[in-house]
């Protein structure tokens, strides 16, 4: 009897055993962390005389009290950030997937190459880039298309445009996924179905692809929301981001609480947005409208 | 098959007034080449063909003879490399797809899948701007025809193969077009529901009366259900004619072959007389044909299985029937019918090696005893006129 069951039992927990690792990374570098900071967003007390769990729930009033600028101001340039990424990447996606013949896997490489360089460097190489008297602002002051006290540097504009080429790769690859795979005799049946060539793009490439784009906002608005080395590089002063405000909690003033509230703070407001995006948007009714 | 009409000079908006004499589908000298790299490759080389309004039209052929590039050559897929394509005389070459008056069944059906079974029917009916309350009544008539009433909401996705498929055809048939065209629609469906789908196409087409283009490389699909057939092979049409015409009297070695089961015999002629030709095969036998030859012409004919009737003694009577001597090799019983493959004796006819084993169906009739068994003497008998000399 025992004989017949070490098999079995061995052969039920293999599942178990076979996921154990990915639950133990899990709960390693997920659950506890998660838990560490919620529980340190509720303490008090100074970094010498030690943090204690005293509930202090007054925390969140004060993290969102002070900083519901930045916070409004990371959301606003992450959704900026990600709208310019679907704009310059959907095409991007559908010319590698649709026009890309068999160097496909080539172009993919071509825009992913940057990723190979450190991202800290690629953003302070866009500062000499865009500097008031560099390559592309200083031509064009000299040519006289630009007044002379143009600038780019130090402004929202640089900040967002230094956040979707930073991320561009994550709205493009997903798009791409579902673009290649994609049937290309649906869109010849639109053809033949008298839809002209925009026609058929927008009643049924685009909806068919949306999922793709679902996928990629939320891989481009989380990171970029959260982002602090393009703000800190690329604005100044006077554009900073909710990530670098957490940053100099933690690493500046040791206000631990503060930096753990608002870390949790900016999480519910990402869960939020994205759970009403997922509702609102929902790929399923979007699809249904353009049936119509 | 020449093209007759005359080119009208009409734009490709307008169509000519509609007369039941101008074809539905013209193709004059319409050619295709590919260009890879350095490489031409000819897919379609200078076919005419004409498809008369109505009509069940098969395009017929191995894989890579052309007959889905004409298709699409029609449909607007593919830009002829030479030659016009005109519908109802209109001239189309260089119309785009969605303002062609044809429309297609994809071999994968290609359905929208974000659409409801209601939303893919109507797409083609709401591009041209159809009213609301028309759009719902035609394609309520078309889920009727396709029997597929009470499934406008659901989407492709939770349907069978067959079901798609009659949803492929129902988007297509709703625009009520000049023509539609098939690309293999039954290839991805098991045999009996392709059969029940055969007779279903033919039911709908003589219900609605439109001019159907069938692609299939199923011989048996194409005699089934055509009017017409175009049999293809590399990039040209080998023989056009009808279901009984292409089976009888094919043109070619080619079309012998590539539908249904021949035997192939050859010979040089011993005896031409009276419009009949006798060359001998086998040993002691002899193949009849009508045809005129001169005597010492070699010749090649070919006969159907199943005009062959299997004998156990030489049978009597007069000269003018083929009858050759053969050994049973095979014998594979299927039901209404038994297959025997009969060995020639003295080697092929002439004392070549074309065709030693010659096929024979025979219908297993009420009342017959058990047919000859592997290794018998047999002779084979047929009529004369069920020799075709192929063309040389």
């Amino acid at each position: 009897m025992t004989d017949e069951r070490r098999p079995r039992l061995a052969a039920r927990a293999a599942p178990y055993l076979l996921v154990a690792p990915a639950w133990l990374w899990l709960a390693l570098f997920f659950v506890v962390p998660i838990a560490t900071i919620l529980s340190m967003s509720l303490m008090s007390g100074n970094l010498y005389e030690g943090y204690s769990l005293t509930w202090e729930f007054g925390n969140y009033a004060a993290a969102i009290g002070t900083y519901w600028e930045q916070i409004g101001r990371s959301l606003v340039y992450g959704a900026c950030a990600t709208v310019l990424c679907i704009l310059i990447g959907y095409p991007c996606a559908y010319w590698i997937a649709f026009r890309g013949g068999a160097y496909k896997n080539a172009y993919l490489l071509l825009l992913l190459l940057p990723m190979f360089v450190s991202f800290v460097l690629r953003t302070i190489s866009w500062k000499a880039f865009l500097a008031d008297e560099g390559v592309i602002l200083g031509t064009l002051k000299g040519i006289g298309l630009l007044p002379e006290d143009a600038y780019v540097l130090n402004s929202a504009v640089a900040v967002v445009f230094g956040l979707a080429y930073n991320f561009l790769p994550f709205m493009v690859l997903p798009i791409y996924a579902v673009l290649e795979r994609m049937d290309h005799r649906v869109v010849e049946a639109a053809r033949d179905l008298y839809a002209g060539p925009v026609r058929a793009f927008t009643r049924v490439v685009l909806p068919m692809s949306l999922p793709g784009v679902f996928a990629g906002v939320i891989m481009t608005f989380i990171p970029t929301s959260a982002d602090y080395v393009n703000a800190t590089v690329l604005g100044g002063a006077h554009n900073t981001m909710v990530g670098k405000v957490i940053e100099s909690q933690y690493l500046v003033n040791n206000a631990y609480p503060m930096a753990a509230s608002i870390t949790f703070v900016l999480m519910a407001v990402l869960l939020v947005g994205i759970f009403s995006y997922a509702r609102a948007l929902g790929t399923e009714r979007v699809m249904e409208a353009s049936a119509r | 098959m020449e093209s007759m009409t005359e080119p009208t000079p009409v734009g490709a908006a307008e169509a000519p007034p509609p007369s039941p004499d101008v074809p539905a589908i013209a193709l004059e000298g319409v050619a295709k080449t590919y260009r890879s790299g350095r490489e031409e490759v000819r897919a379609v080389s200078r076919i005419d063909l004409e498809i008369a309004q109505g009509e069940f039209f098969s395009l017929l052929g191995p894989s890579g003879c052309g007959k889905t590039t004409t298709m699409r050559m029609v449909a607007g897929f593919e830009d002829p490399t030479e030659g016009t394509v005109r519908l109802k005389g209109a001239d189309v070459t260089r119309v785009a797809p969605d303002r062609r008056d044809v429309n297609m069944v994809f071999q994968s059906y290609a359905l929208f899948p974000h659409m409801t079974v209601f939303d893919n029917i109507a797409f083609g009916l709401r591009r041209k701007g159809t009213p609301a309350d028309e759009i719902r009544r035609r394609v309520g008539e078309m889920l009727e025809l396709v029997e597929l009433s009470g499934r406008e909401r659901t989407k492709p996705g939770r349907m069978s193969g067959g079901q798609q498929q009659r949803v492929a055809l129902a988007r297509a048939l709703v625009n009520r077009p000049s023509a539609l065209l098939l690309d293999e629609p039954l290839g991805a469906l098991d045999l009996k529901l392709r059969q029940s789908m055969q007779m279903e196409l033919k039911r709908i087409q003589r219900d609605v009366g439109i001019t159907f283009v069938y692609v299939t490389h199923d011989q048996g699909e194409a005699l089934t259900m055509s009017d017409r057939i175009a049999v293809m092979n590399n990039g040209s049409v080998e023989q056009l004619g009808g279901p009984r015409q292409i089976y009888e009297r094919p043109a070619s070695r080619f079309v012998a072959g590539f539908i249904g089961t021949s035997n192939l015999l050859s010979g040089s002629v011993a005896d031409a007389s009276g419009g009949l030709v006798t060359f001998p095969a086998g040993d002691g036998g002899a193949v009849c044909a009508t045809a005129e030859a001169a005597v010492g012409a070699t010749v090649e004919v070919t006969v159907r299985p199943e005009k062959i009737a299997l004998h156990t003694a030489r049978p009597d009577g007069a000269g003018t029937r083929s009858r050759v001597p053969g050994t049973v090799r095979e014998v594979v019983y299927l039901g209404a019918s038994t297959h025997y493959t009969v060995a020639l004796e003295g080697g092929g006819p002439g004392g070549g090696s074309a065709a030693p084993e010659l096929t024979v169906y025979t219908q297993n009739a009420a009342g017959t005893d058990d047919g000859p068994v592997r290794g018998d003497r047999v002779w084979l008998e047929w009529s004369p006129e069920h020799s075709y000399v192929l063309p040389a």
